[in-house]
C-alpha cells in the first residue's frame, strides 16, 4: 500500500463536495472538498506500489491546463486502470456541478 | 409487464448502497449520518496494507418513509463484499440502538436495513462478530416498537452472522438475484464435501437459497422483481401493516413441528423443502 | 484441538455446575438443559454436546444445527414463559464450547441460519425481559453457533486455558482463505488483535467480563468449579444491579474505541 500527494494549479475553489466510486477490485473511491483559490492537492492512497510516475501522468493530463476548480481530492484505490482513474475524476467533477453548491 | 414498462423500470440492484438508501427514503428527506466526509474509518485495515474506504461500506440514512420517521442502513457490497467491519457494524447497530431510544421516547422511528454482505470481516474477526451481535441484540430492541425490513437484492445477497440478523427481522424482501444463507458454499463443499455440496453447481445453489426458494419455503415475505419503485412501494405496504403477530424467529413451535417432518435419511431438494415449509409455521 | 474433535466441556461442566441435576426430559441429546441454582437464586443451565445419533448427518460433531437451533429457542422460551408472572426472572447460564455451525444441504435447505436467529433471538428477549443471561466460554465459541447460544448474553464469562478460542472463522479455514499456513496466520493475526485466536487477545477486545484460569478446564476439580460459581454469583449480582438490560458494557476497551466514537456521532447528529 503507498501514499501519493500530488499538486497542481487550479482556478475558483470548488463549490460544494462530491464523492464517487466504490474501494473495490479494479475500482477507487474519489471524495473531492473545496480548497483555496488556483492550488489542487490529490492525496492517494493505493493497493499497487510503485506507479508512483503514472499517476503523476494520469492526473497531470487532467489537471495540468489549471482550469478545473480548486480542490482537495483524496483517492482511494484499489488498482484501477488509468482509464477508470480519468473517469471516475470526470465523474467526481459531473458531481459537482449537479450539486450546484448545495 | 410490457416492454414501455420493462423500460421504464429502474434497476435497484445496478443502484450503490446510498442511491438504494436515497431511494427508500420520501423524496428530499435523505439526510447521511458519518459520511464519507467524515472519514469514520477501520482502524485495522491500514496495518494490513488493505486501502479503507471512507464511510467503511455502511451507508446511515435518515429520513421518512411514507411521512414517518425512518433510518435506512444500506451496506456497500462493493467494498470487502460487504462484510462487517468495526466501525460498518457500529454504525448499524448504534443506528437501530438510537432508533430504539426514539420509541421508548414516543418517536416512531422505524428500520430498513439493506443486505449485501458476506458476514463478518475476516480482516476484523472477534470485532466484526462482536458488531454483529451488537446487531442482533438492536434488532430484536427495535422490533418490539416497530417493524424491521430487512431486503436483499444482489449482487452479493446476504450470508453469515447477517444471515441470522435477516433472520430476525420482522419481514423480508429479496429478488431473484439474491440468495440468502448462512454458510458460503465454498465453506460449505470445504467442509463436508463436493457431493455434499458444490460450490460451482450455481443452479443448485439457487435452487436452494436463491430469494424465490426462499419466498416458497416462508423464509422470506416478499419475492419481487429487481425494480427499485416495487421495493419501494413493498417496503411501504409492510410498515402499514405494522408489527407481524409473530416474528419467523419466534415461531419456535411451528418450525420445530415442520423440521419433525423431514425424512432426514434421504439428502434434501427444493421441492421437498417447499412441500413441507409450504405448509407454514402456525403452531 | 482441531476443529474436528469432539466438545466434550460443554457437558461435563453444565454437570458439574448443575451437581449432576437432571436433565430436562423433551430436549434432544445435542441440547441439555438443567434447572439448578446460582448460589440461592434459581438458573436454568444450557449446553450444546456432540450427538452422534443425530437425524442430521452433517451436525453429529457437536455442531450447532437446525434442531440445535430451534431448541436452544424452545429452552430459553420455556423459562420466560415459566417466569413471566414473576418478578424476579431466573438466570440463564450458556455453558459454552461450540465448535461451528452445521455446514450441509439439508442445513441450507431448511434455513439454518433461520434456526440460528431462533435462538440468538430467544436469548435477547430473555435479556430484554429482565432474565440475567451468562454466557460461560469453556472451549470454543466460534462464528455463528456462538452467536445463537451465548453472544446475546448480559456478561460473558470465559476461561483462560488454550483449548478456549472466539472466532469467526477455524485456523484452517481462516488459513486456506487468506492462502497462508496455519502458523503463518496465527504469526500474523497475533500481532492484530481481533484477529488473534488466543483468549487473553480477546479478553483485550473488552467483550469479556471475567476471565478465569482454572487449574483444569478439561475436568475441573473442585477448587476450579468453586471459583466459576463465585463468578457466576458475581456476575448474577452485577447484571441486576445494572439498570440496562442492553450491551453496553462491552464498550469499555481501548480496542474498541471506535466503536463507541462511532456511537458518539451517531447520537450528536440523531435530530
Amino acid at each position: 500500500m503507498e501514499n501519493i500527494v500530488l499538486e497542481f494549479p487550479a482556478g475558483q475553489p470548488a463549490q460544494g463536495r462530491a464523492l464517487v466510486g466504490v474501494v473495490a477490485s479494479g475500482d477507487l473511491e474519489v471524495l473531492l472538498e473545496a480548497n483555496t483559490a488556483h492550488r489542487t492537492v490529490v492525496k492517494i492512497t493505493t493497493s499497487v506500489d510503485g506507479k508512483g510516475r503514472l499517476w503523476e501522468a494520469v492526473l497531470e493530463r487532467i489537471f495540468g491546463d489549471g482550469s478545473l476548480p480548486a480542490a482537495k481530492l483524496e483517492i482511494n484505490d484499489a488498482g484501477a486502470t488509468p482509464g477508470v482513474v480519468q473517469l471516475r475524476i470526470g465523474q467526481v467533477f459531473e458531481q459537482l456541478k449537479s450539486n450546484g453548491g448545495a | 409487464m410490457d416492454t414501455q414498462q420493462l423500460l421504464e423500470r429502474q434497476s435497484f440492484i445496478e443502484l450503490n448502497a446510498r442511491s438504494r438508501a436515497k431511494k427508500l427514503l420520501d423524496e428530499g428527506t435523505f439526510t447521511e449520518l458519518l459520511d464519507p466526509f467524515e472519514r469514520v474509518t477501520s482502524p485495522w485495515l491500514a496495518r494490513q496494507n488493505i486501502v479503507t474506504q471512507s464511510d467503511d461500506g455502511a451507508v446511515v440514512a435518515k429520513g421518512t418513509i411514507d411521512g414517518q420517521p425512518a433510518v435506512v442502513l444500506g451496506i456497500d457490497g462493493g467494498f470487502q463484499g460487504g462484510s462487517m467491519g468495526e466501525v460498518s457494524a457500529a454504525k448499524i447497530a448504534g443506528s437501530l440502538e438510537l432508533a430504539a431510544e426514539d420509541n421508548r421516547n414516543g418517536i416512531p422511528t422505524r428500520a430498513v436495513i439493506l443486505f449485501e454482505t458476506g458476514g463478518v470481516r475476516l480482516q476484523e474477526a472477534n470485532l466484526g462478530l462482536a458488531g454483529i451481535a451488537d446487531i442482533h441484540a438492536a434488532i430484536v430492541d427495535l422490533r418490539r416498537y416497530q417493524p424491521v425490513i430487512g431486503i436483499t437484492a444482489g449482487p452479493i445477497g446476504c450470508y453469515g452472522g447477517m444471515s441470522i440478523a435477516a433472520g430476525l427481522c420482522s419481514y423480508l424482501i429479496g429478488t431473484r438475484e439474491a440468495r440468502l444463507g448462512l454458510n458460503g458454499p465454498a465453506v460449505i463443499e470445504q467442509e463436508a464435501g463436493i457431493a455434499e455440496f458444490d460450490s460451482r453447481d450455481r443452479p443448485m445453489i439457487w435452487s436452494f437459497t436463491g430469494c424465490e426458494q426462499r419466498y416458497r419455503t416462508g423464509l422470506i415475505d416478499v419475492f419481487t422483481a429487481d425494480d427499485a419503485d416495487a421495493i419501494r412501494a413493498a417496503v411501504i405496504d409492510l410498515l402499514r401493516a405494522g408489527r407481524p403477530e409473530a416474528c419467523r424467529s419466534e415461531r419456535v413451535a411451528g418450525f420445530l413441528k415442520r423440521l419433525s417432518e423431514i425424512d432426514t435419511s434421504a439428502q434434501a431438494t427444493p421441492q421437498q423443502a417447499a412441500a413441507i415449509y409450504g405448509k407454514g409455521f402456525e403452531s | 484441538m482441531s476443529t474436528r474433535e469432539l466438545s466434550k466441556r460443554g457437558a461435563v461442566w453444565l454437570d458439574a455446575l448443575t451437581y449432576s441435576a437432571p436433565l430436562q426430559p423433551g430436549f434432544p441429546p445435542s441440547v441439555r438443559v438443567a434447572d439448578a441454582r446460582i448460589g440461592d437464586d434459581p438458573a436454568r443451565f444450557i449446553a450444546v454436546v456432540p450427538d452422534p445419533d443425530n437425524p442430521f448427518p452433517r451436525a453429529r460433531n457437536g455442531e450447532v444445527g437446525l434442531i440445535e437451533g430451534w431448541e436452544l429457542a424452545r429452552a430459553v422460551r420455556e423459562a420466560i414463559d415459566a417466569d413471566a408472572k414473576r418478578d424476579t426472572k431466573r438466570a440463564i447460564v450458556a455453558v459454552i464450547d461450540v465448535a461451528s455451525q452445521a455446514y450441509g444441504r439439508r442445513e441450507e435447505a431448511y434455513g439454518i441460519h433461520q434456526a440460528l436467529a431462533a435462538a440468538a433471538d430467544a436469548y435477547a428477549s430473555a435479556r430484554l425481559a429482565g432474565h440475567p443471561v451468562i454466557g460461560l466460554i469453556v472451549g470454543r465459541a466460534m462464528s455463528g453457533a456462538f452467536l445463537a447460544h451465548g453472544y446475546q448474553a448480559n456478561r460473558l464469562i470465559a476461561l483462560a486455558d488454550p483449548q478456549v478460542m472466539v472466532h469467526a472463522m477455524g485456523k484452517e479455514s481462516a488459513a486456506r482463505v487468506t492462502l497462508r499456513t496455519v502458523a503463518d496466520l496465527e504469526a500474523f493475526t497475533a500481532h492484530v488483535p481481533p484477529m488473534a485466536y488466543d483468549i487473553d487477545n480477546f479478553a483485550s477486545l473488552g467483550l469479556l467480563w471475567k476471565l478465569l484460569s482454572p487449574a483444569n478446564a478439561d475436568a475441573p476439580a473442585a477448587a476450579d468449579q468453586s471459583m466459576v460459581e463465585t463468578a457466576l454469583k458475581a456476575a448474577l449480582d452485577d447484571i441486576r444491579a445494572d439498570s440496562s438490560r442492553g450491551l453496553e458494557s462491552r464498550l469499555g476497551s481501548p480496542h474498541r474505541a471506535a466503536s463507541a466514537t462511532v456511537r458518539r456521532k451517531l447520537r450528536e447528529a440523531w435530530r
